[in-house]
């Protein structure tokens, strides 16, 4: 049935933004740890730990995410599994979500001078409790911008979960299209709805940015 | 259960895949090609044009950098055409990747020139070099060493993310992919295949653009 693009669409396209932020949610929980280990294998005294971390980073940072929705969506099934698109869409965020984050976090960790360490251990703290009381809390001041400006990345990102048949944003608009056939009018407004997400955070990413090299100074 | 993992009907298709293969590097190459078009220009008006024009190119920005890809291509694929402006797949792909890739490339570039010294420009007009010298013999040269890497990056997030054109048909690698999918039933490997060529890509581009680099910055 076709109908007039109205007001109504308006406010199911808007009511759809909660999944794509859940999904963006999950995604940067879920990419927040893998990243977490990442950053930690890459920046780990142990030669073997590391490599592992840099073939992750380099596995999925040269894979497209499309692949990763698709392997997880469509592939499992071969393990006898029916995968929802949530699980699908859950497992690979994180795997590229982290992939992501653990190279911002270990710039972060790396950012962080080698006295400062060395400090930590000539005060005979463990290596642990060198990362945990001395370099991540100065780390964190670095990670924050970029780890914001990432998240606009991840909420632009998560529209491809549309393609699974995951109904977020991206998909809500091509459903309204099909019912509505203003592909033009609708498209416009998931983008201003995409743009009203981002931008925000796009500007918080920068002011922050910039307040830290001032600090700097 | 067990499952046999079975990989003969996808490498059958290799011809048909590697159809897939020469659209998504043409598409890549066409679009990196563009975009650094785009880019170079876009930051020099952003940087040194007119107040207008600077905004212009800021709105530009703001508003590919703040949506996403595949909405930008549903945009102008299923969009425009109501517009009057039809264009086949592949074209529809090549013009939403370019204005895509374009506006992170502005942004890169402007951080370039802008990295540069004032003390440097300075330097240039005390020797007497008029603007376009400046720009030609002091600005550009480290300007370009400089956004090089970060530009090699964004060039090949791009290259992964042509596979996004498969959703409005246009024939790439990714799409050729569904295609034997649906022929095979062997999703697991098809996809499995698939992303081992994208991995080899980003390997390669990152190679070249490596490669590249050396070829121009490090002898000077």
């Amino acid at each position: 049935m076709i109908r007039e693009f109205a007001l109504i669409d308006v406010l199911y396209l808007v009511a759809a933004m909660r999944w794509t932020l859940a999904l963006t949610a999950i995604a940067f929980i879920g990419g927040g740890l893998v990243g977490l280990a990442v950053a930690l294998l890459r920046v780990s005294p142990l030669a073997p730990l590391r490599w592992i971390g840099t073939i992750y980073v380099l596995a999925v940072q040269g894979t497209p995410l499309l692949a990763w929705l698709f392997v997880f969506f469509f592939g499992l099934s071969i393990l006898g599994i029916e995968v929802s698109p949530w699980i699908a869409a859950a497992a690979s965020y994180s795997i590229y979500a982290g992939a992501f984050l653990g190279e911002i976090w270990r710039g972060a960790l790396q950012a962080i001078p080698r006295t400062q360490w060395e400090a930590g251990s000539s005060l005979g703290l463990s290596l642990a409790q060198q990362l945990r009381y001395i370099i991540v809390p100065q780390a964190t001041r670095l990670a924050i911008p970029p780890t914001v400006g990432f998240l606009v990345q991840l909420i632009k990102n998560t529209s491809l979960a549309a393609v699974i048949g995951f109904v977020e944003l991206t998909r809500e608009g091509q459903l309204t299209t099909a019912t509505t056939f203003r592909p033009f009018t609708v498209y416009l407004t998931v983008a201003a709805l995409y743009f009203l997400l981002c931008f925000p955070l796009t500007q918080a990413s920068r002011r922050l940015e910039r307040r830290m090299l001032h600090g700097a100074r | 259960m067990s499952y046999s993992f079975q990989f003969r009907d996808v490498f059958a298709a290799w011809e048909f895949l590697l159809d897939g293969l020469v659209l998504t590097l043409e598409l890549s190459l066409v679009t990196m090609a563009v975009g650094l078009a785009i880019g170079l220009a876009g930051a020099a008006a952003r940087v040194y044009g007119a107040p207008w024009l600077k905004r212009a190119v800021a709105v530009y920005v703001e508003a590919i950098r703040n949506t996403p890809l595949i909405v930008q291509l549903f945009l102008i694929f299923f969009g425009l055409p109501s517009a009057g402006l039809k264009f086949d797949a592949d074209t529809a792909a090549m013009i939403a990747l370019s204005i895509n890739l374009g506006a992170y490339t502005i942004e890169i570039v402007r951080a370039g020139l802008e990295a540069i010294p004032k003390s440097q420009i300075e330097a240039g007009q005390s020797l007497g070099l008029s603007p376009v010298q400046i720009f030609r013999y002091v600005i550009i040269f480290p300007a370009l060493k400089m956004m090089f890497p970060a530009l090699a990056s964004q060039f090949v997030l791009l290259m992964l993310a042509t596979s996004v054109v498969s959703q409005i048909s246009a024939q790439d690698l990714f799409h050729t992919a569904s295609i034997v999918q649906s022929r095979t039933f062997r999703d697991f490997e098809v996809y499995a295949v698939v992303a081992g060529v994208y991995l080899a890509l980003a390997l390669v581009f990152r190679l070249l653009f490596a490669g590249l680099y050396q070829l121009i910055f490090a002898r000077r």
